[in-house]
């Protein structure tokens, strides 16, 4: 039994330390200066330049043009990631609610035309998303950044999915209560699909998170940058005898992953609730 | 409250499946109606047409004299319990009780009171600020019911709201309807397969089958005076045995046995006898009409029923559970108990006998073949 338990605690250890010791290593060295980075490599201790190295990256304007922070990124990535998220989920959601409430002509088709939409995914159609962007004149702007990639299979095939799961009675009983569809719909059905809603804004929010490809193509404005690309852009300084700002480039990727940690924390909390208190 | 009048009422579904054929029922102000059958007979479907959950094919619906077939189930002005509550589960009883109100902008303190009224009859207080989730099957059951109650509507529809109850709650529930429904004294419709509900439950009570009704009539007249074969059986348990025989003059010929009517019946040859099982008599030895084979009893414990044959059509007769069982049994039958249901069509067939016994109380006296 104890032995067993032992062996139990063992495996989950070194689950946790394949986990957690690349984010450790990277937040140790990320108090380090960049020539002692350069010089020792990866480290596992404290060096002693956290204040230093952190505030550097939030404040420091940087860039060509010289006026973007860390603190801008972060804040633009965030933008992004929620606006992102949110849109999504609206925008899906009330697809889905057409798709299965109203009986409209080609509906089936329509869920069809949205669902293999999934099969492409954005690199796919970048080219022409951008040349759509480019002649509406969104480039550089936040609207460009976030809209294009609205439009979501994967939200409305959930939401759809966990609609058709309500039972009809609801429905029923609601209409017979004097609720019309749109009453129905945010007196009901809304405040039912907050767990599935709490799922997809963590998913989603990730994802537009990370989104590294369609922000580069569409922001050349540094004040659009976002945090994930502002990583790559300390490492581009590779030339004469110039040592990169590992430093820098560490800090920023230990608060790139904060928000998404935030994200599915808080959430996650709403959403096992959800799980385990839901009833039909 | 209101009347509800459904005329000449069809359901057609898109691939020409008829659910419900030319129904007509009048229910008159405070009645209590109960549709009763087999389930796919077309009783649902006949409750949602009145609700509006779905639409009328052929006929119309009046409630008051308000014909309401292209009218919005919200505004038809009725309420509708359903068998799996459909309580909103996010909803506290009290909001739950509310929404319907709030929907209709009634003031608030108009909605407080009802609530607090409702609450009160179903005994629900303790519970107004809790989720559906906490509370017990039988509870969410009446907070289904008050939310009918507060809208104080004309009509009340029931779809089978005591299915997911346990045996038990389920005849706390049926009295506590009863007594809810005379209190309010609103109209109500109620569907149900569960014949017994149906009895106990109905001021009339309507059978269908197979999307036509089959009769109409007060509990007991339906049970005492079934209109067809298909309400002979359906209504009343154990079910009415159900045998073929033969009409001679004023004989009857079941198998071997042979019954003296004493009165005549309008129709000569054969016939579909119906014989209630506690209106069967057991007799030692072959003192009784028709002779008895027993098969198999089932002790309900105040009574048993004894399964076995007359001839070779099965019969089944509620005894007591003090008659001991001999080994040769037959049975007798007071003759104006008898009932006669056309073989070809099922339908009933009226006789002097009946109505002449229903006044006697002795037992006609039987020949022995």
């Amino acid at each position: 039994m104890n032995r067993i338990r032992l062996v139990d605690h063992l495996v989950l250890l070194l689950g946790v330390f394949v986990m957690v010791a690349p984010v450790v290593v990277a937040f140790m060295t990320s108090t380090h200066d960049a020539v002692d980075i350069h010089r020792n490599g990866l480290s596992f201790t404290w060096g002693g330049h956290f204040t230093e190295t952190y505030n550097t990256v939030l404040t420091r304007k940087g860039g060509f043009t010289g006026d973007i922070t860390g603190a801008r990124m972060i804040l633009n990535s965030l933008i992004l990631g929620i606006g992102f998220a949110a849109g999504k989920i609206v925008l899906s959601m009330l697809a889905a609610y057409a798709i299965v409430y109203f009986r409209f002509r080609f509906g089936t088709l329509f869920f069809w035309m949205i669902f293999t939409t999934l099969l492409l995914p954005l690199e796919v159609r970048i080219v022409p998303s951008y040349e759509v962007m480019t002649k509406l004149g969104l480039t550089n702007t936040y609207t460009g950044l976030i809209v294009p990639l609205l439009a979501s299979a994967t939200g409305t095939f959930f939401f759809r999915q966990f609609f058709k799961s309500v039972p009809e009675e609801l429905l029923e009983a609601a209409r017979i209560d004097g609720a019309g569809p749109v009453k129905f719909f945010f007196d009901i059905l809304v405040p039912l699909s907050r767990t599935m809603i709490a799922a997809i804004f963590i998913i989603m929010f990730v994802y537009g998170w990370n989104q590294y490809l369609w922000p580069t193509l569409m922001t050349t404005d540094e004040r659009f940058f976002t945090l994930v690309r502002g990583i790559k852009q300390i490492l581009l300084v590779w030339v004469g005898s110039n040592i990169p700002d590992y430093n820098e480039a560490f800090a920023l990727a230990i608060l790139a992953m904060l928000p998404p940690v935030m994200i599915v924390l808080i959430f996650q909390r709403w959403f096992i609730k959800g799980l385990t208190e839901s009833d039909k | 409250m209101a009347s509800i009048g459904i005329k000449d009422v069809s359901k057609i579904y898109n691939g020409g499946v008829t659910a419900v054929s030319a129904v007509n029922i009048d229910i008159a102000d405070g009645e209590f109606i109960v549709l009763v059958g087999p389930s796919g007979c077309g009783k649902s479907t006949l409750l949602r047409m009145v609700a509006g959950l779905e639409t009328i094919s052929e006929g119309s619906v009046t409630i008051g004299d308000r014909v309401v077939n292209d009218v919005d189930p919200a505004d038809r002005d009725i309420a509708m319990v359903f068998q799996n509550y459909a309580l909103y589960p996010h909803m506290s009883v009290y909001d739950n009780l509310a929404y319907g109100l709030k929907n209709r902008r009634t003031p608030k303190a108009e909605i407080d009171a009802r609530v607090a009224e409702a609450a009160r009859m179903l005994e629900l207080q303790p519970y107004l600020e809790r989720k559906p989730r906490a509370l017990s099957g039988g509870q969410r059951q009446r907070v289904a019911m008050g939310r009918a109650i507060v809208r104080k509507p004309s009509a009340f529809l029931f779809d089978e709201p005591l299915s997911n109850l346990d045996a038990k709650l389920r005849v706390s529930m049926r009295g506590e309807i009863k007594r809810l429904q005379r209190r309010v004294g609103t109209t109500s419709i109620y569907v149900t397969h569960d014949q017994l509900e149906a009895m106990t439950l109905a001021d009339r009570l309507v059978v269908l089958s197979g999307g036509k009704i089959e009769q109409i009539g007060r509990p007991l007249e339906v049970y005492h005076r079934p209109a067809t074969t298909f309400v002979a059986s359906f209504i009343g348990s154990p079910a009415m045995n159900l045998v073929s025989g033969e009409v001679h003059g004023s004989k009857l010929a079941l198998g071997p046995a042979l019954i003296e009517l004493g009165a005549t019946v309008p129709t000569q040859g054969a016939v579909t006898v119906g014989l209630r099982a506690e209106d069967l008599r057991l007799h030692q030895g072959l003192d009784g009409s028709m002779p008895f084979r027993i098969d198999y009893v089932e002790e309900l414990g105040a009574q048993r029923l004894v399964h076995g044959l007359v001839g070779d059509q099965p019969m089944v007769a509620a005894l007591s559970a003090e008659i001991p069982l001999p080994e040769t049994a037959s049975l007798s039958i007071a003759s104006f108990r008898l009932h006669f249901f056309d073989t070809a069509s099922g339908r009933r067939i009226d006789w002097a006998g009946e109505r002449a016994g229903a006044a006697a109380t002795s037992t006609v006296e039987f020949v022995i073949s």
